[in-house]
């Protein structure tokens, strides 16, 4: 405990001496749902705050972005609780995140875990240091819940693959420097035909076009590859042993999109001070008592989750990789976000159903939006009819239907 | 699962061990149909305190062992599991709460090593209507000095019929009953869950106040209520899990079908986040948090919530067999109801919750 103390110590000097001014007290405001948010990093980033670059530049040099991953792949090779110290201190400081990406939450953790040395030291040190933005190339057309049923193909040609199919779904493609891609390998066999392979957005072949939402917003590509070339070096793992890389690193995913990715979008608003400000209050409770009542048992429903993700960060701490219970952590995570914004627009009343222009604050905007976006989370990431399937067969050892 | 202790995870295994070899389900059908007016069985209450679990609030002091809530909460989980029948909430918990955060020194001596050694046996008397209303209470006190005369009625009392000490809640706080005092009249019930329950009036009965903590006493039992409510929430969907398991119909294992598959993901994901707020909520009073209160009703609503939804679809999983006497599954939808109730049903701490939060 007392390292641990002195270890807090040190981190709070080092965040007084080198969070930017200019970013003290900005918290998570920084975060946003676009692809230019500057803290996703990679070759085609633009700054529009230079303090963001050097507070990443500065987090990234420490390894800090990536507390917990071996210094030698540029990770800040912090304990597990050192780095809990280490996120209070950044909490308590407000400081932005200085790195928010794929590569640090998804790629990295499995790379650690079934990539080569060599591998490791190429790819790891730019993920730490923000020099590379990776994008997730999983879905397609015809593969979304079934994504076994991937179609994109990568053909040996002896000093290269060559990779031929689409991709769908591919968050921030059009901002991506690289991706990790799940490619078949081998037609006659479907879990096992599938490999996981790394390769240059900027390769010739690769075209990525924006979907727009029903949100407005554009978070996500289609991405197609023309006779794309990728060096043999860039398959991760075993030659059609790229299924159990894709399913462990949706662990991940889940765990990530649950422990905090949903939320945004909300303009910022508490669901009960949106409520008191648009519906008024009678003696100390919410005028509307149907109101209240729903969203008092939503945000029970809230507390519960947020006390179950403390709970399996607990429990897991000794063991490797994420808990099983992950699934239904982002099942979980996916209903809350949607009754959530639900709530906030109906608090709102027509203030919360605004879309642009005059007349409407821009957190009324950001609530009618996000609203619209949170119908995605019950699809991305394994639909919730799926993370009800995950549940039943692998934690409850239910059998599939004959 | 917290991350528990050494000594937790001994008494954990200690009393799954016990629970199953000396309080089967069984046992408590055998004690419903021989119509024992306690709704207990002595020798089992004897054979907790032999092991302490009544013991487990009380410091060492006092002829406990000062453990705490959570701990307690480990050995209520699996008595909750076998619905095992006895007064450990209402003594061991409620009762013992009271005078330790109540007593005076002369009451603790009297009354702490008693319930620890398990010769007493108390009631929580709260409520004086059908539903629980902590806040309006009707009892009349008339202070005599370092006593008071108690007259009123209580309704639904735990463990009512057999009390040898009842702790009474009025408007300004709990007072301290002897189960022999005159005045006092029990009207036994034969409840749902067939446990023992009373009314009970109060003709200018004598008591000792033990001060203004109806609020924190009110809050570690529902706490450790909702233990009890987990642990038989678990046992009922692991019951229905391995039905899901064994049952063929149209040549399929029934839990092969996606739309039960579905019911028992939900179930098991409602289970995960009960857990969660139990756990926290006994460790807030361990730790005389700030946010106690907040988590004991998040605790008890979720519990009353998830406890529901799983014995309901227990029965109804079980297809023509849950609806007989013969299975369990009425067992646990019987005792649901009661412990939903008890202290507070969901909507009650609902409203408790926001009220709390200030809206």
């Amino acid at each position: 405990m007392a390292d641990l103390e002195s270890f807090r110590a040190q981190a709070k000097a080092w965040i007084e001496a080198n969070l930017p001014a200019s970013l003290k007290g900005a918290g998570a405001r920084a975060l946003t749902d676009e692809g230019s948010a500057s803290i996703s990093g990679g070759r085609k980033v633009q700054w529009t705050n230079p303090d963001a670059k050097l507070w990443l530049e500065r987090m990234g040099a420490k390894g800090w972005t990536a507390p917990t991953w071996p210094t030698q792949y540029g990770g800040g090779g912090l304990s597990a609780a050192e780095a809990r110290v280490l996120d209070q201190e950044l909490a308590r400081a407000k400081a932005p995140p200085a790195l928010a990406s794929f590569g640090i939450w998804m790629l990295g953790p499995v790379l650690l875990e079934y990539a080569s040395e060599e591998q490791k030291l190429e790819h790891l040190p730019k993920i730490v240091r923000g020099e590379i933005r990776w994008c997730q190339g999983y879905s397609e057309p015809g593969a979304g819940s079934d994504l076994a049923g991937l179609r994109t193909q990568a053909v040996d040609k002896g000093d290269h693959w060559l990779v031929n199919g689409q991709k769908v779904w591919t968050s921030y493609a059009n901002y991506a420097d690289w991706i990790f891609c799940l490619v078949r390998t081998d037609n006659s066999k479907k879990h096992e035909g599938i490999s996981f392979l790394l390769f240059d957005m900027e390769s010739p072949g690769v075209e990525t076009r924006p979907i727009k939402l029903i949100s407005g917003n554009s978070p996500f590509c289609e991405t197609f590859f023309t006779d794309v070339k990728v060096p043999k070096k860039n398959l991760v793992g075993k030659l059609n042993g790229g299924w159990e890389i894709a399913k462990r690193l949706l662990q991940y995913e889940r765990q990530n999109i649950s422990s905090g990715g949903f939320g945004a979008g909300s303009g910022g608003y508490d669901l009960e001070h949106a409520a008191k400000d648009y519906v008024g209050v009678e003696n100390g409770k919410l005028k509307d008592t149907d109101l209240r009542a729903r969203i008092t048992a939503h945000k029970m429903e809230a507390q519960a989750f947020a006390l179950t993700v403390r709970r399996i960060a607990e429990e897991s701490k000794s063991a490797k990789g994420p808990s099983p219970a992950t699934s239904i952590v982002k099942y979980a995570a996916a209903k809350l976000n949607q009754d959530r914004t639900e709530l906030l627009i109906e608090a709102l009343g027509s203030q919360g159903l605004g879309w642009d222009g005059d007349g409407y604050t821009p957190q009324e905007i950001a609530a009618a939006r996000g609203f619209l976006r949170a119908k995605g989370n019950s699809i991305e990431g394994g639909t919730s009819e799926v993370n009800l399937n995950v549940v039943s067969k692998r934690v409850l050892g239910l059998l599939d239907h004959q | 699962m917290a991350v528990f202790s050494e000594e937790q995870t001994m008494l954990r295994d200690a009393a799954k061990a016990w629970v199953a070899e000396k309080s089967p389900v069984a046992a408590f059908r055998k004690l419903r149909d021989a119509g024992n007016p306690d709704g207990f069985d002595r020798g089992v209450w004897r054979e907790m305190a032999e092991m302490g679990w009544t013991g487990i609030l009380i410091p060492e002091a006092y002829g406990g062992t000062g453990l705490g809530h959570l701990t307690l909460g480990i050995v209520l989980e699996e008595t909750g599991r076998n619905l095992t029948a006895s007064p450990l909430v209402s003594t061991a918990l409620a009762a013992a709460s009271a005078i330790l955060l109540g007593g005076s020194e002369a009451q603790k001596q009297t009354w702490l090593p008693r319930i620890a050694d398990g010769s007493v046996v108390a009631a929580f008397a709260v409520d004086e209507g059908p539903h629980h209303h902590p806040d309006v209470l009707e009892i009349r006190v008339d202070k005599r000095g370092s006593t008071a005369l108690l007259t009123g009625k209580k309704h639904f009392v735990a463990e009512g019929g057999s009390a040898d000490l009842i702790i009474v809640a009025a408007k300004d706080g709990l007072y301290l009953v002897e189960g022999e005092a005159k005045g006092l009249t029990r009207q036994r019930l034969h409840s749902l869950d067939s446990r023992g329950f009373a009314n009970l009036t109060f003709e200018a009965v004598e008591s000792e106040p033990l001060g203004d903590i109806a609020g924190p006493v009110l809050d570690r039992t529902r706490a450790g209520l909702a233990a009890e409510m987990l642990g038989m929430a678990t046992q009922a969907f692991e019951t229905t899990l391995d039905y899901l398991k064994t049952r063929t119909q149209f040549g399929q294992l029934i839990g092969t079908f996606q739309a039960l598959q579905h019911r028992a993901a939900k179930m098991y994901t409602d289970l995960e986040l009960t857990r969660s707020c139990v756990e926290a909520a006994l460790s807030a009073v361990d730790n005389n948090a700030n946010d106690a209160a907040q988590l004991a009703a998040l605790a008890k609503a979720k519990a009353g919530e998830t406890l529901h939804l799983v014995t309901n679809e227990m029965v109804q999983m079980h297809g023509g067999i849950g609806m007989t006497d013969a299975h369990d599954a009425g067992l646990y939808l019987k005792r649901a109801r009661v412990v939903e109730a008890l202290y507070g049903n969901a909507a009650f701490h609902r409203d408790r919750y926001a009220t709390l939060l200030g809206y």
